[in-house]
């Protein structure tokens, strides 16, 4: 396996995502699958090739640092589900 | 066992640019919340961040001050965590290839000079606000989200909570010099983080390092460093180890407690950020930037000394914040001597500066007024002495001192009449001291002088005083 069952529990966690103990069987057998796909690309010898940080060849686009009017907050607030006081409501977080 | 300890720094500078990194909303502080904020700094769907050039270039201008190496290729990465200050979900920063590296900052501690490295410099957007009032959730504030912000990481190259300070308040000068961040820590636009760590004297091997959080000022980073490297050395000659984990640092009980953290598992899974392309500093792009660079700390206590005449020391008083330095300036020209200016920036200014807790930017009084005091001083008008007073009514109030001066009745009695009556009604009162005096003791003429000053509330002009007491004595 490429990928543990552990690891696969790993990441659901990091992505807030809740798993049977079945589907996480059945996670970590496809996961590993895809995994063993893409590491076919490891066969290649990169050693020479600049790491790609962007898949479009251009570079410094920027904007000029200049203000404009921010969006209406009852609009920003519009679909929101719970709202208090001009702000977005969020379950507690206790610090 | 001796012990010495490794600490690291991270500062957070909040950029002075006028729209935020990604967007044209104003970064602004305070304003009700949510009303700076857009599709683009909420992260909503289908939106598309553009960097704001300033921000590379005021980086980029932080980082030659700061004697960095400035990549020529950068680019911005994701960094992923789920916290409800941070509307996508993850924070635009930059991973592997920061705008600036391999800096150094000098400081000088105990007299002599030390070289503290910097790391890295690169740039991010900052997250919001989380409200916890006396409501059943908790409330968040998005104004704050996609403000610049620089993150300034240093080596571990300080061995002292002093040594911290100092590399602290050094820097914090160089970036206000540089104009890329008003660092005011009590508004969030500077903020310190400290990674700091135990182990023997002459051990190679770093120890297991805690960080510390909530350091609202530099002398709090400095207390919570002494206190937490206490607390580790006890540990470990108690036979414990240290756990690596974040710590608060409790300003009102003067220790550090630990700390539950945003992402137990610190895997933030960067990657590259699809929706911005790299950014390319060239040569003459760097050079341009170069120029822009204000006047550093060092030429200008140079050029006080040589301009000015102002003594070394200060030079290096006076320039030790850019708004000092810019305020003497402003005086000397419209005040031809430059040393009575600094003495009073360094004595009563500096110590009613340190009382209230304030920057000289947020005290009411002007170049303008200090000017206008001492020359009500070279003009016999108040008295030297009386000049505190009336500076300190200023510095409370942000009265002229004239009208100070005027309400208060503080004119310096000069009426050489007037004087005279009082003097010599002194006089009168005191024939043991007149005695003494005429026996020879100088000492009774100081006495005496008090005396005056006593009668008229320290409003007495001392020259004439001192000559109209000797006529009265020697008759």
């Amino acid at each position: 396996m490429a990928i543990s069952r552990s690891e696969v529990e790993h990441v659901a966690k990091l992505a807030r995502l809740k798993f049977s103990q079945e589907e996480i069987e059945e996670f970590t057998v496809q996961l590993s699958k895809i995994i063993d796909y893409v590491n076919k690309l490891n066969e290649l010898d990169t050693e020479n090739v600049e790491p790609t940080a962007h898949i479009v060849p251009i570079h410094n686009v920027f904007r000029e640092d200049e203000v404009k009017p921010s969006m209406d907050r009852d609009k920003i607030l519009m679909n929101a589900p719970y709202k208090e006081n001009g702000c977005f409501k969020v379950p507690k977080i206790i610090e | 066992m001796k012990y010495e300890a490794v600490i690291g720094l991270e500062v957070h500078a909040e950029l002075l640019t006028e729209s935020k990194i990604f967007c044209s909303c104003t970064t602004k502080f305070g304003g009700e919340p949510n009303t700076h904020v857009c599709p683009v700094c909420l992260g909503l769907p289908g939106t598309l961040p553009v960097l704001n050039k300033k921000v590379v270039e005021y980086a980029v201008r932080a980082g030659l001050a700061l004697n960095c190496t400035i990549a020529n290729f950068s680019k911005m990465d994701r960094k992923n965590y789920f916290y409800p200050d941070l509307p996508k979900a993850y924070q635009i920063s930059q991973y592997d290839l920061p705008l600036c590296s391999n800096g150094y900052v000098e400081i000088e501690v105990d007299g002599k000079v030390k070289k503290i490295g910097i790391k890295r410099i690169h740039i991010e957007e900052d997250a919001g606000k989380l409200l916890h009032e006396n409501t059943d959730g908790s409330l968040v504030d998005y104004n704050r989200a996609g403000v610049p912000l620089i993150e300034i990481v240093s080596e571990p190259d300080m061995t002292t909570p002093e040594e911290a300070y100092q590399y602290l308040t050094k820097l914090k000068n160089i970036l206000e010099y540089t104009e890329v961040s008003d660092c005011k820590m009590q508004e969030g636009s500077l903020r310190v983080d400290t990674n700091v760590s135990v182990r023997p004297v002459g051990s190679t091997e770093l120890g297991t390092k805690i960080e510390l959080k909530n350091l609202n000022s530099f002398r709090a980073v400095q207390k919570a460093l002494e206190y937490e490297i206490k607390r580790q050395i006890k540990v470990l000659e108690e036979g414990g180890t240290i756990v690596q984990e974040t710590r608060r640092w409790n300003e009102s009980k003067g220790i550090t407690e630990p700390m539950r953290t945003k992402e137990e598992a610190h895997d933030y899974r960067y990657f590259p950020e699809p929706d911005l392309v790299p950014i390319i500093v060239t040569d003459e792009w760097k050079e341009e930037i170069r120029k822009s660079l204000p006047e550093m700390p060092h030429h200008k206590r140079e050029r006080f000394i040589a301009e000015y005449g102002l003594p070394e020391y200060d030079a290096k008083i006076i320039t030790s914040s850019k708004k000092m330095a810019d305020f003497f300036e402003k005086c000397v020209l419209e005040y031809d001597s430059p040393k009575t200016v600094s003495n009073w920036l360094m004595g009563e200014f500096s110590r009613l500066m340190n009382e209230t807790g304030k920057e000289i930017d947020e005290v009411p009084v002007t170049p303008q007024m200090l000017v206008k005091l001492l020359k009500l001083i070279d003009n016999g008008v108040i008295s030297g002495s009386i000049a505190k007073t009336v500076f300190e009514e200023m510095f409370g109030t942000g009265k002229e001192p004239e009208v100070i001066v005027e309400e208060k009745g503080l004119k310096q009695i000069a009426n050489e009449n007037e004087l005279r009556e009082i003097i010599k009604k002194v006089i009168v009162e005191n024939p043991k001291s007149v005695e003494d005096y005429k026996n020879g003791k100088e000492k009774a003429m100081g006495f005496l002088v008090g005396q005056v000053m006593k009668a008229t509330k320290g409003k007495a002009n001392p020259q004439l005083t001192n000559q109209i007491l000797k006529e009265e004595l020697s008759k």
